[in-house]
């Protein structure tokens, strides 16, 4: 069996990285290295297979001794599928805990503070979406990036703060 | 009798989808997930009946022979695990239903996602006691530790969600350490299924084996409890409602306990593991039960004795010796019942006496009598009082012992007589304070006993009395009867266990069952 040393590195250091951000008190870290440790399990597994770059295919032929073994493939798919659902679970859990850290238990009774409005009403006390467009135009002028930049970056540069960023902050602080 | 094997696990996912479309109609869905618990726990009897004369019944799912395809195999030990795991679902589900009908009245509504996540917790368990192959087992895994994250944070509130953050961690690297040694035994075995890797791995190196085999134990030893992995346990149990504690108590850790039985016996049978399993159980014992001594809380108390009591089935299953395995088997079926029972009675006493913490509780000998006669069975039990089922497990693993006869045995046998001992002091205690202390005597009562316990740091300190349903106490009742059946039915029930030790101690069989033919 041969394996790629790229893939190897690879595995050691999401292992490390993960097992490392899992240590964190906050629980976005811990489900971040929970998606590193995992994946790091996945290509554990898909290292598991011997060789690389071929097709999975059997066809009894002499080619098949070229070929990668594919159940470790169809064991990482398994593996993928049932990291996505904890992952979804965790989410939900992250959000619930940050809205007790909040809110606490009174949270969940508090009053509709729309009750009793249209919902003309109720639009019009949302900010509207230019402001929205307005506010990352603000911060894009403010950067040395150019708006043109954005179709050659990638999207989502981290030197844009939205609104969003106050609620990360603050989920790093809650209970762990 | 084949489609009986895939029929366990089917008709708890199928009930599952159908209860959770019938989420408006609460009486449906009590009526569906009852009907389905009812039906399984029938065709496990039926198949464990089939097994038990004619050996080991074997599915290949999909027509696909292993290796290639996927094995369900059901020998004696999975179809025994599966009777009592469905007896055991079904008693807490009727306790659960009666204990929504006491609250019906009150708020918040009942939530309607518990009955589909039950069912998908018992497929889950169904499902890792049938499989055949490892990775089918970490599937199993998932679906019921995926189930028991939802009902350990059934509602939401904050203790609820900060005692499951733990839990969910933990398990979450469990099953990543447990997917991972998958993967090393994969790599050398090049097969997943039980029976050809208990196989090939004779022909590893024995250093490879050692490696691969502690791997996997790692992973089941968090699911087990066992000390030191079982710091997680006694912190994230007592929290949820008393339905789910109890199911959690007895169920989740044998399912560890029975990966571990598997790996240790039809896995690695070669692997000398004994020396460190026997140190394992002994230090799980006492360390458990010495955090029992020092707890107030009946929930909280319960689970450490649960921790401790992992390591009399982890003593058995070191020792390895035929007589072991049966005495093994024979605990691992009393503790189920007996753990669930008395998290049952501690959920009565929790509504009757409107708090958990033995410093404020009093007077419910003459409050509630049936409790109170639950409770002292269920007590002497676990304690170990002959002639109760207690007794005679631990008898079978201590005769075992002895047989085994190495200085070390001994020293279990010495830990595992005073962690009996000491389950007896601290149930007896509860049993004092609770139920032979008068209501009167609770305000002003002082004791330096008392004082030095450590409450439920959740705990606030109230008390509300509840009602209690007919079918709450009827269904703890069923259990608690159980448990003396299994005194009385000792006799066949433990020549029974020796039937399935006889299979794990030669995996031949196992492996025969699986492969008729020859041994790819």
């Amino acid at each position: 069996m041969s394996a790629s040393l790229t893939l190897v590195v690879l595995m050691g250091a999401m292992y490390a990285v993960g097992i490392y951000v899992m240590l964190e008190r906050s629980l976005t870290r811990v489900l971040i290295g929970f998606l590193l440790v995992g994946n790091a399990t996945n290509i554990l597994i898909f290292l598991m297979s011997g060789g690389n770059g071929s097709p999975p295919l059997v066809t009894g032929t002499e080619a098949d001794d070229s070929m990668v073994d594919p159940v470790p493939q169809v064991l990482m798919l398994t593996a993928i599928v049932i990291n996505f659902g904890i992952t979804a679970f965790l989410l939900a859990l992250i959000y619930r805990s940050w809205w007790l850290a909040q809110l606490g238990e009174e949270g969940d009774t508090l009053p509709d503070e729309h009750e009793g409005e249209t919902e003309a009403e109720t639009e019009s006390s949302f900010d509207p979406l230019d402001l929205d467009d307005a506010a990352v135009q603000e911060v894009l002028r403010a950067s040395d990036e150019r708006p043109g930049d954005d179709e050659s970056s990638a999207p989502g540069g981290s030197h844009r703060t939205t609104p969003n960023d106050r609620t990360h902050d603050t989920t790093g602080e809650d209970r762990g | 009798m084949t489609a009986l094997v895939p029929l366990v696990v089917m008709l708890p996912l199928l009930g599952a989808a159908v209860a959770l479309t019938l989420g408006k109609y609460p009486q449906i869905q009590i009526a569906v997930s009852t009907m389905v618990l009812a039906v399984v726990a029938a065709l496990s009897i039926a198949l464990l009946i089939h097994v038990d004369s004619t050996g080991p019944v074997v599915v290949h799912v999909g027509g696909w022979d292993a290796p290639w395809g996927i094995v369900l195999v059901a020998d004696r030990l999975a179809a025994i695990m599966l009777v009592v795991s469905s007896l055991m679902l079904l008693g807490v589900l009727l306790f659960a239903v009666g204990q929504g009908i006491a609250d019906r009245d009150s708020n918040p509504p009942p939530v309607s996602i518990f009955h589909p996540t039950y069912l998908v917790l018992a497929a889950g368990v169904f499902d890792a006691f049938v499989a055949g192959d490892l990775f089918n087992l970490y599937v199993a895994f998932e679906m019921l530790l995926a189930a028991s994250y939802v009902l350990l944070t059934l509602g939401g509130t904050g203790a609820r969600i900060r005692a499951g953050v733990t839990y969910i961690v933990v398990s979450l690297m469990s099953s990543i350490i447990f997917v991972a040694s998958i993967a090393l035994i994969y790599g050398a075995t090049g097969t997943v299924t039980i029976a050809l890797v208990s196989e090939r791995v004779r022909d590893l190196p024995p250093d490879v084996q050692l490696v691969l085999c502690l791997a996997l134990l790692v992973g089941f030893s968090v699911k087990a409890a066992l000390f030191p992995l079982s710091f997680w346990l006694p912190d994230s149990y007592p929290t949820a409602p008393a339905p789910v504690t109890a199911v959690f108590a007895g169920l989740l850790t044998k399912v560890g306990i029975y990966a571990i039985i598997r790996t240790d016996t039809v896995l690695f049978i070669d692997v000398p593991l004994q020396t460190p399993l026997l140190i394992v159980a002994a230090v799980t014992m006492i360390v458990g039960i010495l955090g029992a001594v020092a707890q107030a809380d009946i929930k909280r108390l319960l689970s450490f004795t649960l921790v401790s009591h992992i390591g009399y089935m982890v003593f058995g299953i070191a020792i390895g010796s035929e007589a072991a395995t049966t005495s093994t088997i024979y605990y691992v079926v009393h503790h189920i019942v007996v753990q669930t029972a008395l998290f049952l009675v501690a959920g009565l006493i929790e509504r009757v006496g409107g708090s958990t913490s033995i410093s404020r509780l009093g007077g419910l000998l003459s409050a509630a009598p049936i409790v109170a006669v639950l409770y002292f069975i269920g007590a002497l039990n676990l304690g170990g009082i002959p002639p109760f089922s207690g007794f005679l497990g631990k008898v079978g693993l201590f005769r075992a012992g002895v047989e085994s006869g190495t200085p070390l045995d001994f020293v279990v046998i010495g830990a595992g007589a005073a962690t009996s001992l000491v389950t007896l002091y601290a149930l007896a205690r509860v049993w004092n304070m609770a139920f032979w202390r008068g209501r009167r005597e609770v305000e002003g009562y002082s004791s330096s006993l008392l004082a030095s316990l450590s409450e439920n740091p959740e705990d606030d300190g109230r008390v509300s009395l509840k009602t209690v349903s007919p079918l709450m106490v009827s269904a703890t009742a069923g259990l608690v009867v159980l448990t003396v059946a299994l005194t009385v039915f000792a006799g066949p029930l433990f020549a029974l266990a020796d039937r399935a030790a006889v299979n794990i101690e030669d995996p031949s069989t196992y492996v025969r069952a699986v492969f008729p033919v020859e041994v790819p």
